[in-house]
């Protein structure tokens, strides 16, 4: 199969109408559909982003009143990490490329993939159903005994929440099953694609903790119907203890947003660099060690909550031990780029940019975790500054390289490379503009989530704001671009990145079944063998073109 | 880690049965185990042994759960990793219980001496 | 479709290789299922540990009010009713499917009587107000009559002594109320403080308990009205053992559930 031409039959043409779709078992058309779903509430919370950043512009009052701020500021933070960030990648990319990469048929259970989207849409619904009756206006981590006194339809947001922790968890469970029972011939451990192993280490804590988030807003929900008392200090309850139920998932949910987007930059850093990846046990071993230790830090989003001296100091301590594999990472990355013959495409844009921010992200993180410092900076745009490097800078940046990357294979279309990197060098400076400024307000006092501030901050909250507007400029390019190349774009070749991975042996876009046979699957990052093939505009295996 | 790799590879597997039968003798024995322990239970605490009682509760519950474990849930025949993953589950609910208890363990009750002193009541 | 040799006609999912694969990839989904809910409940064991630790005499002296031979009972029923469906995926496995309906029924009927006593628990609590935190009404006198043991404890020691937080005076003004500010009047001066934080975390746990007992009925019940079919067989019980699995989970949680709420010293 040299992939030249999209094969007659591919997915997307196998069963027409809405119902082909919202009742298909297919693993690709639930892919994009969580695709679909999720980029639409990256622009949702977008629009709430802009909302807050045009507020902000002046001190006092700019656009609306300070209680519509806090419910903007809330939507704004649960939009992103419920509905975009922590399905994100996994639910659309992983859906697509997971049994692709295993050159399976399907995930394990294609029935409770199909309801883990269902789920999601369900908990969608019910999150903007809140929206409607009176958004919630407690900050997304809802700390009681705000959110069991306030209001606002705290309730419809939390039910939201635990039923899209439901749909998390069974893409969890999938993922787990499928990578364990489903590897095709020769594919062992050791030779699962990076991307895989990352998946594989975000499956364990979509397992673990997110169960506890779900006993966590559950008992939130009790409390608020039934007046059952264990938050609420009024009743002897100890919101100290919701504290730590929210962070035992909050923080290894972190992981489940990052985790994946490094899986993606391990892939997008060898194929661009045309290099074998270095270190290929190292960056899959730290992965499953990240999962473990994420699960042991969540103290540290409590340094002054009232949490014990002892606790603090351990949590602190262990904090520290997170950054370890996390940097085995970057330097196995950049070792990969060393001397790689480097290709600036758009993915590898975003994949450099990844490498900047997420640096600065998380070495932040260890100012964070330092006792004395985060007095100091608790609560102020430090943290917000912090938290978008790694969330936006690492996460949706690896999110938007993976669109980039596998485009062509979903859709089986080239975008305009132009269009692309220009969307990706605005990304950058938009996103810098914006969030830089915040590290200096933060360390120099400005409190978050306050809607009025000081003058003097103001010069730093006009830069921000200007950022963002440049980040909307820079989506509008990016979506016009990808939009455009639907209809207007080259056929993409089978192989257009010369990768190694199984899902680049079907054609693009692929057939409904993937693979008629379980393809032999050799190492994953071995891209020597892949020379570029002028007549088919992509890449092919050097024994093919030498037969042709 | 443990899995039983895709069974093409292994022809072989796919002419024994799936799963395993529990002898009825062994559930019998296990479900009087079980009766027994939960007798124990109830007997244990009107000894009064301080902060002992809690432990010995929690180890014979821990026992008790392993019979189930082993014998009702199949485990002693089954994937290791499925064990891996219960026991797995059970040592992160530790970790949090573990760590959640050190805040009550460590609880200053004076954080700044004669500023708000606790009463007695 | 593939027809296996032995049993019924069983059609494996066409993205398996062969019914090996797909029984241990539904058995390993299974597990991992199961090992999501040990951590739901693994939060409110958390809020007990805390809740116990930070304030033992409430838990001494609370837990009186429960009835510990009801819970016996139950972890009677419950260990009994996990033997009946342990055995009756060994006669799903043997294909014998008198015994399997047998023991099924029998199943059903056990998961039944513990809800039936816990529904008597549930009652007494709620006459006598024994409920969570802001529905805590108790009617002290009653109760005393009915429950001479907590009575008694308050008698041997004052429990107040044994609580590891004791109530902040009130200093600066803060969020909290002091118990006595919110539920002024009827409490009895000898009760330890905060009594509704342990009915909080017992309806909370045997609340959620309780669904899941409801939850594996409800699947046990669905592979019952299954078996008219014909369904099962040597080669196909996998629905007969996914459904036992979670079952015995139920019951396993009971187990730490019993003496935790049951037998406090
Ligand atoms: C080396 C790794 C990291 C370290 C050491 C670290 C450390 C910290 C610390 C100590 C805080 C608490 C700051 C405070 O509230 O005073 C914090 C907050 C936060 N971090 Fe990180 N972090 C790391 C990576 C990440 C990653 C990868 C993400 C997301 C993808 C992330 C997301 C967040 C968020 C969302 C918050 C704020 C939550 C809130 O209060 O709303 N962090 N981090
Ligand atoms: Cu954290």
């Amino acid at each position: 199969m040299n992939g030249s031409t999209a094969v007659a039959d591919n997915y997307l043409s196998h069963g027409r109408g809405f119902r082909s779709w919202f009742f298909t078992l297919d693993h690709k058309r639930i892919g994009v559909m969580y695709l679909a779903s999720i980029f639409f509430f990256l622009i949702l919370g977008g629009f709430f982003a802009m909302l807050i950043r045009t507020e902000l512009l002046t001190p006092g009052r700019t656009i609306m009143d300070a209680d519509t701020y806090n419910q903007v500021f809330t939507l704004h933070g649960a939009v992103m990490i419920f509905l975009f960030i922590i399905p994100g990648i996994p639910a659309a990319f992983g859906n697509f490329v997971l049994p692709v990469m295993l050159g399976a048929k399907d995930v394990a259970f294609p029935r409770l993939n199909l309801l883990s989207y269902h789920l999601y849409v369900v908990g969608a619904i019910f999150s903007v159903v809140s929206i409607l009756l009176g958004a919630v206006d407690t900050g997304w981590t809802f700390y009681t005994p705000y959110s069991t006194t306030t209001h606002t339809s705290v309730v419809s947001m939390t039910l939201g929440a635990f039923i899209l922790g439901f749909s998390s968890i069974f893409t969890g469970i999938n993922f787990i099953v499928t990578i364990h029972r489903m590897r095709p011939p020769g594919m062992s451990w050791n030779r699962l694609p990076l991307f895989l192993w990352a998946l594989y280490s975000t499956a364990i804590i979509q397992i673990l903790a997110t169960p506890v988030l779900g006993i966590t807003l559950l008992l939130l929900i009790v409390e608020r119907l039934l007046g059952i008392g264990i938050f609420d200090p009024a009743l002897g309850g100890d919101p100290v203890l919701y504290q730590h139920f929210f962070w035992f998932y909050s923080h290894p949910a972190v992981y489940i947003m990052i985790l994946p987007a490094m899986g993606v930059m391990s892939e997008l850093i060898s194929v661009f660099s045309r290099k074998h990846i270095f270190g290929y046990k190292a960056i899959a071993y730290s992965s499953v060690a990240i999962a473990v230790l994420s699960f042991l830090v969540w103290g540290h989003h409590m340094f002054t909550s009232g949490q014990s001296d002892l606790g603090n100091m351990i949590f602190s301590a262990l904090t520290f031990s997170v950054a370890i594999p996390s940097a085995i990472k970057v330097f196995n990355w950049l070792a990969t780029m060393y001397k790689g013959s480097i290709r600036l495409d758009t993915p590898m844009l975003y994949a450099l940019s990844f490498l900047l921010l997420f640096g600065i992200g998380g070495l932040t993180g260890l100012f964070l975790g330092a006792l004395a410092t985060d007095v100091h900076l608790h609560d102020t745009y430090f943290v917000v500054a912090h938290f978008h490097y790694t969330m936006m800078g690492g996460v949706l940046i690896a999110f938007l390289g993976a669109m980039h990357y596998w485009w062509p294979k979903m859709f089986g279309r080239m975008y305009s490379e132009k269009a692309g990197r220009l969307a990706a060098f605005l990304v950058f400076v938009g996103f810098n503009l914006t969030f830089f400024s915040q590290f200096v307000m933060g360390s120099q006092g400005m409190p978050r989530r306050y809607y009025n501030y000081v003058d003097r901050f103001q010069s730093y909250h006009v830069l921000s704001t200007i950022g963002a507007y440049v980040l909307a400029i820079a989506f509008v390019v990016l979506a016009g671009n990808l939009i455009h190349s639907l209809f207007r774009g080259r056929k993409a070749p089978a192989n257009p990145w010369g990768s190694a991975t199984l899902e680049w042996m079907c054609a693009s876009p692929p057939p409904h079944d993937n693979f008629a046979e379980p393809p032999e699957a050799g190492d994953p990052y071995d891209l020597e063998h892949l020379v570029y093939d002028e007549s088919i505009g992509g890449y092919a295996p050097r024994t093919a073109r030498e037969g042709a | 880690m443990s899995d039983i790799r895709s069974t093409t590879e292994n022809g072989s597997r796919e002419t024994e049965s799936l799963g395993h039968v529990v002898p009825l003798r062994v559930l019998l024995a296990v479900w009087f185990a079980l009766v027994l322990l939960s007798l124990a239970t109830v007997g244990a605490v009107r000894v009064d042994l301080g902060s002992l009682n809690l432990w010995i509760a929690l180890a014979i519950a821990f026992v008790k759960a392993t019979l189930v474990g082993l014998y009702f849930m199949h485990l002693r025949y089954d994937q290791p990793f499925h064990a891996i993953a219960l026991v797995g589950s059970l040592l992160f609910v530790v970790l949090f219980v573990g760590l959640a208890l050190l805040d009550t363990t460590h609880y200053q009750h004076e954080m700044i001496p004669g500023y708000a002193p606790a009463v007695r009541p | 479709m593939r027809r296996l040799e032995n049993g019924a006609a069983h059609e494996i999912p066409h993205h398996f290789a062969t019914p090996r694969q797909a029984y241990e990839s539904g058995k390993l989904g299974m597990w991992i299922f199961l090992a999501t809910e040990v951590l739901l409940f693994g939060g409110l064991f958390a809020a007990y540990a805390v809740y116990r630790g930070n304030h033992p005499e409430i838990f001494i002296y609370a837990h009186r009010f429960l009835d510990s031979r009801l819970g016996a009972l139950n972890t009677l029923i419950l260990i009994t009713s996990s033997l009946t469906m342990a055995w009756a995926v060994r006669s799903a496995q043997l294909g014998n499917r008198r015994l399997l309906t047998l023991l099924l029924a029998l199943t059903l009927l056990g998961g039944c009587a513990f809800l039936g006593v816990k529904v008597v628990e549930y009652e007494h609590k709620w006459k006598h107000g024994l409920l969570w935190g802001k529905r805590y009404r108790p009617h002290p006198a009653e109760t005393a009559q009915e429950h001479p043991s907590a009575a008694e404890v308050l008698r041997e020691a004052p429990l107040g002594d044994r609580t590891n937080i004791p109530p902040a005076a009130i200093g600066p003004s803060g969020l909290a109320f002091s118990a006595d500010e919110t539920r002024a009047g009827h409490a009895d001066a000898e009760e330890p403080r905060n009594v509704q934080l342990f009915f909080g975390v017992y309806f909370a746990m045997t609340g959620l308990h309780g669904l899941h007992v409801v939850a594996g009925l409800l699947v046990i019940g669905w592979v019952f009205v299954r078996l008219r079919g014909g369904a099962y067989g040597p080669s196909n019980f996998e629905a007969v053992d996914r459904a036992g699995l979670y079952w015995h989970l139920v019951d396993l949680i009971w187990i730490f559930l019993f003496p935790l709420l049951y037998l406090i010293h």
